[in-house]
């Protein structure tokens, strides 16, 4: 990173900083729906973009880290400062749970994907029957009186939730960067690259494999959490749905898998172009259902075939912000 | 609860699991030739059943004989995704054709939102509503009728694999791309015929389930899901194992919604991918990789 990408950034984070004193209500919700794909898309990218083991289950995470909190909550009154802890211990159980068996057994690539897909699937279900947690008719916060600021308890205004998954997601990107320059990251990025190489060089790649995973899954659990504080209300049928898993990874993938800002820069396309889309078809007066999938379809389609390996790589090389061979 | 009730139950399970392992053996093929998982199986089947709807509603077609038009449109629609689309992502990153993949399934997901609306359609022939009584048995018509045509369907594929040299050209592509594009095979032809051939078996299978389930846009991702299982459970690139797998998983569905609870039927399908996934990842029949 140059001296440019620096001051760039550090302008864009003072930008994110004052946000909420100018915006509104619905860009300070759209803000902060994209923080939280930027920050949910991170954790993915390290198990996939650093380590290269492609997870399609990660609304696992999210779903048990967001009912471990609010069940919490709302059934001991515990707050979720205790509860996260929960949440992130049994994600990162899990997360071992999968990643052990999977690697002790040699399963890798679109095997272990869809490992990862039954095991949400699975989850999702089993949710379905748990009735401490309302079964599929879902589970609700008390939605907090919007004014007040309850910290002990997460509760208060839009512009508290927004400052919280800023801060999240920069904590995230400041992780992801000493990550990588870490020699977890370089053994990582050998095991990505070439896994036999990288075992014959002596690294245990089971071991930094499931590193990765507990890394990722103990991120995906927070923001799990942040999810259930935010939204107040939880179905198992959309939270583990393989849909939530799928709009997890379209960020970092759209944005470029393995880079650092990739998952920020895909999170703030993908939001922008459905909400987009969501304005101009209001504006035309089409109400059709489904026909804002369709365009959404369309652009991940062209955006796929002609940036294969994402956006950031391209964009950053055109504004110069990194040096001309590492796009990364 | 009888015994006749499990034997029924079974028995239709058994069935209905041989239209899933026709569905599963499209995906099969696919994948054991052309490497690529195709994300949007199953919402090409549910188009498959939307046509037969269509075709019965319209023009009064029988869906066993709406199978012919929609199996050929299909194998059209195959071959040209896999030649335009799909092609120039052989040599990319698992991630990127998946990506690919998920893009045109959402596509076909919100365009039959878009033209049938999310209400469930289905269609209703005589035989639909009679049965064969064998002994104290009793098995629906329908399922009998759409399990034939699958089993027939997969044998037909048996031997055009077996006999034919295209089908043989199709195996060598599978077994060794290198050698196949050595010995002077037109491998991108091959490639998209295969793609074709799956996309048909979908349609077959589709046709057929039409007769077994009401239909609604969003049976897609589930149907997707289905067919990974599928295939994984009998083993990824194994014919008879696809339909071996069909029957497992149709089995097991059915016996879940009688003991547990139909909302339940999924769990135990799962349950049984991820046994398979760790104590045989290669599937039942298929070969160490």
């Amino acid at each position: 990173m140059n001296r440019r990408a620096l001051v760039s950034l550090l302008i864009l984070g003072v930008a994110l900083l004052l946000l909420p004193l100018f915006a509104n209500s619905y860009l300070l919700s759209v803000a902060t729906l994209i923080l939280f794909f930027a920050f949910a898309g991170q954790a993915w990218n390290v198990m996939m973009g650093f380590c290269g083991q492609l997870s399609l289950g990660h609304s696992l995470y999210v779903g048990v880290g967001a009912y471990v909190a609010a069940g919490l909550f709302v059934h001991l009154g515990i707050g979720p400062w205790a509860g996260v802890w929960l949440a992130v211990a049994l994600c990162v159980a899990l997360g071992c749970t999968i990643g052990f068996l999977a690697f002790r057994f040699g399963i890798s690539g679109v095997y272990f994907a869809l490992l990862t897909i039954a095991f949400a699937e699975f989850t999702r279900i089993g949710f379905d029957h748990l009735q401490w947690t309302g079964g599929p008719g879902g589970l609700f916060l008390k939605v907090a009186q919007r004014d007040t600021i309850d910290i002990a308890n997460f509760r208060g205004p839009p512009a508290m939730y927004y400052y919280a998954i800023l801060a999240l997601a920069a904590g995230a990107l400041a992780l992801c960067s000493w990550l990588l320059k870490s020699r977890a990251g370089f053994y990582w990025q050998a095991i990505r690259e070439n896994e036999e190489a990288a075992q014959a060089l002596g690294i245990n790649t089971f071991r930094w494999k499931m590193l990765a995973v507990a890394i990722s899954s103990a991120m995906t659990a927070v923001a799990g959490v942040f999810y259930a504080f935010y939204y107040n209300n939880l179905f198992p049928e959309q939270i583990f749905h393989i849909s939530r898993s799928i709009e997890i990874i379209l960020g970092p993938i759209i944005g470029g898998v393995g880079t650092l800002f990739g998952p920020i820069l895909g999170a703030v396309v993908l939001t922008v172009l459905a909400d987009g889309i969501t304005e101009l078809l209001a504006a035309v007066g089409v109400e059709v259902p489904g026909i804002k999938q369709v365009f959404y379809g369309i652009v991940l389609l062209m955006v796929i075939m002609f940036l294969p390996n994402g956006i950031w790589p391209t964009l950053a090389r055109k504004l110069g912000l990194v040096h001309a061979e590492g796009g990364k | 609860m009888t015994w006749d009730l499990v034997a029924n139950v079974l028995i239709a399970g058994l069935l209905t699991g041989m239209v899933y392992g026709l569905m599963a053996l499209g995906l099969s093929v696919i994948f054991g030739v052309v490497r690529v998982v195709n994300f949007a199986h199953g919402e090409m089947m549910t188009i498959a059943m939307y046509a037969a709807v269509i075709l019965f509603v319209g023009f009064r077609l029988d869906p066993f004989l709406a199978v012919l038009p929609v199996a050929a449109a299909f194998f059209v629609f195959g071959y040209w995704l896999q030649k335009g689309l799909i092609n120039p992502f052989i040599t990319r990153p698992e991630h990127s054709q998946f990506m690919l993949l998920v893009a045109v399934a959402i596509i076909m997901v919100n365009v039959l939102l878009m033209v049938f609306g999310p209400d469930a359609r289905n269609l209703q022939v005589d035989y639909q509503l009679e049965s064969f009584e064998i002994g104290r048995l009793l098995v629906d018509k329908a399922r009998v009728y759409a399990a034939g045509v699958a089993l027939l369907t997969a044998g037909a594929l048996f031997g055009f694999f077996r006999f034919t040299l295209t089908g043989k050209a199709i195996r060598a592509c599978a077994d060794n791309h290198l050698g196949a594009l050595v010995v002077g095979l037109n491998v991108k032809h091959l490639y998209a015929l295969t793609f074709g051939i799956g996309s048909a078996c979908v349609a077959v299978a589709g046709c057929m389930m039409v007769l077994l389930v009401d239909v609604t846009p969003n049976l897609g991702p589930a149907y997707t899901l289905l067919a990974f299982i599928t295939v994984i459970v009998g083993g990824m690139g194994s014919m008879p194992g696809a339909i071996v797998g069909g029957i497992l998983i149709g089995m097991s569905e059915a016996l879940a919604g009688l003991l547990i609870s139909p909302s339940a039927k999924s769990m135990f399908s799962f349950g049984l991918l991820i046994l398979v996934l760790l104590l045989r990842p290669q599937g039942l029949l298929g070969k160490k990789p």
